[in-house]
């Protein structure tokens, strides 16, 4: 097995007393998509919010093309090549939506993504490229989102919830274009409530319950009844 | 006649009180920070000025040369040394250590140059006029008035159309995105401050000019700063200037009436627009 991009070692984080995630070990293969899914509360963002940079670690706990990580800040992963894209899209309220785009270009990373070859692959957001990011609908703003991550040419990509409050038929055009934004040979990570959607486009899966991993295993193989017992509990 | 003289000339020194709020304004409005020492650090631009023409003999708008970045600069570490660690969500540490550093500068300044008043000396200039229409019109309040405006466009354009301008409002928006985005909100909030005390340092030396001053008068400057700003609405640069045009004409025109009413008259009219348009007369129109 070649050595894995990103390397999750005993993974504790805490919200001030609350603690919310327990040793989690996990890896991300080159080029791979992992699908992470569990219940409200199980721990999946705040593992993302981790592996960003928003939370602080032990340096060694987050391994990053072998170099450790877990104590850096936000931007300094951010120019290393981990984009996040944040659950509830969390736009700039006060910068147009090309703007937002820009921003995340600012990076300074080279890489295949631009400002055309983004609106390439949404082409609403061309058409309204100048309008205050918070006049779009959800899916455009999503569309935002994730475009402003691609922007910054990361070699990981972290997806939180990105279908979260979206009509399904949003959904499905966001899910189509996945495959020509991860088959640039990038790593993604998706965390989803919709564990049918996380099944279908990942390779490997992890379910977390309580702040534990309940389960890993291949997308294709997990069973039903075991990702309802990773996913609930339920002793069975 | 004499009340269109008077309404002139305070409009004209509303020019100044937009400098004084404008670094307060751009402050509060990138970083949430509402720096009770803006007035101290106005005067003590001005001092900064003084000892400058002082010893190098020069002009006191070559001194401004040197004062802008030596402010700019002490803001930038003034804020990563000691500002962003009070930064939270909390917004009394910074209150309160913005009111020591206040307490600081004047005592310092008090040590070094006695609480008598100075003025600085920009020679012919601080007498000469113009008259335009029977108005006699003095050179210095109006170049006061045309930099207010120049430095507001400029900042203005900084803010709405660079790189520097656009972390601003995205750091201001939401701090843990930007830091995504590859923003140190540390570094980019020392930049907002050593622009806003750059601008800090052409206030403090056009008061100097202006007015005789001694390190206590750092509060007043402070209070007409936050009237500009309030009268015209947070986050909105133009309407400061307007807040400060405002402010300066209701001054000079309660003078007109008793030289007793100058302050109070500014005053009245800010708890006026306080208590009609809570928001200012020009808020920022939230996109």
């Amino acid at each position: 097995m070649p050595e894995p991009i990103l390397t999750i070692n005993r993974l504790d984080a805490y919200y001030g007393d609350f603690q919310a995630l327990y040793g989690v070990e996990m890896n991300v293969q080159e080029g791979e998509v992992l699908a992470i899914i569990g219940s409200n509360g199980a721990g999946k963002s705040t593992l993302l919010r981790s592996i960003s940079g928003l939370m602080e670690n032990d340096a060694d706990q987050i391994r990053y093309r072998s170099e450790p990580i877990g104590r850096l800040r936000a931007d300094q992963i951010a120019k290393r090549g981990i984009a996040l894209v944040p659950e509830g899209r969390q736009l700039f309220p006060s910068l147009s939506v090309e703007e937002n785009l820009v921003i995340g270009g600012q990076v300074g990373r080279k890489g295949p993504w631009s400002l055309d070859k983004v609106f390439k692959l949404f082409p609403v957001l061309e058409e309204r490229r100048s309008v205050a990011s918070t006049s779009l609908s959800g899916g455009q703003q999503q569309m935002v989102a994730i475009a402003r991550a691609l922007m910054s040419n990361p070699d990981l990509i972290l997806f939180d919830e990105i279908s979260l409050g979206l009509a399904p038929v949003i959904i499905k055009s966001i899910y189509d274009a996945l495959p020509g934004i991860v088959g640039e040979g990038m790593s993604a990570v998706i965390v989803e409530q919709d564990i049918t959607k996380a099944l279908s486009v990942s390779s490997r899966v992890y379910c977390l319950q309580e702040g534990r991993v309940s389960l890993t295993g291949m997308s294709d193989a997990v069973s039903r009844e075991e990702i309802s017992r990773a996913y609930f509990g339920v002793e069975q | 006649m004499d009340w269109l003289n008077a309404l002139v000339q305070g409009i004209l020194l509303g020019g100044l009180y937009a400098l004084f709020a404008a670094g307060l304004s751009l402050i509060f409005g990138v970083m949430r920070l509402v720096n009770i020492a803006h007035g101290d650090l106005i005067v003590l631009a001005a001092y900064m000025g003084l000892t400058t023409t002082i010893v190098l003999g020069v002009h006191p708008f070559v001194a401004m040369l040197l004062v802008i970045p030596a402010m700019a600069l002490f803001g930038y570490v003034l804020q990563r040394g000691i500002l962003n660690q009070t930064l939270g969500d909390d917004l009394l540490p910074p209150l309160l250590v913005t009111f020591g550093l206040s307490v600081i500068i004047q005592n310092a300044l008090l040590e070094v140059y006695t609480a008598d008043p100075q003025k600085m000396d920009a020679g012919a200039l601080e007498t000469a006029s113009v008259s335009v229409g029977g108005l006699s019109l003095g050179i210095l309040p109006l170049m006061t008035f045309g930099m207010a405006v120049v430095i507001i466009a400029g900042l203005q354009f900084i803010f709405y159309r660079t790189a520097l301008g656009r972390a601003f409002r995205a750091v201001s928006d939401n701090q843990d995105i930007a830091q995504l985005m590859g923003l140190n909100r540390r570094h980019v909030f020392g930049l907002a401050m050593a622009l806003a005390l750059a601008v800090t340092a052409i206030a403090g030396i056009l008061l100097g000019i202006r007015t005789s001053f001694d390190p206590s008068i750092g509060g007043g400057r402070l209070i007409f700063g936050f009237e500009a700003v309030i009268i015209g609405g947070l986050g909105n640069l133009w309407g400061t200037l307007a807040g400060g045009v405002i402010l300066g004409a209701a001054q000079t025109l309660g003078a007109k009436i008793d030289p007793g009413w100058q302050l109070l008259a500014g005053h009245i009219v800010f708890l006026f627009i306080l208590a009609i348009r809570p928001n200012g007369l020009f808020p920022r129109i939230s996109g």
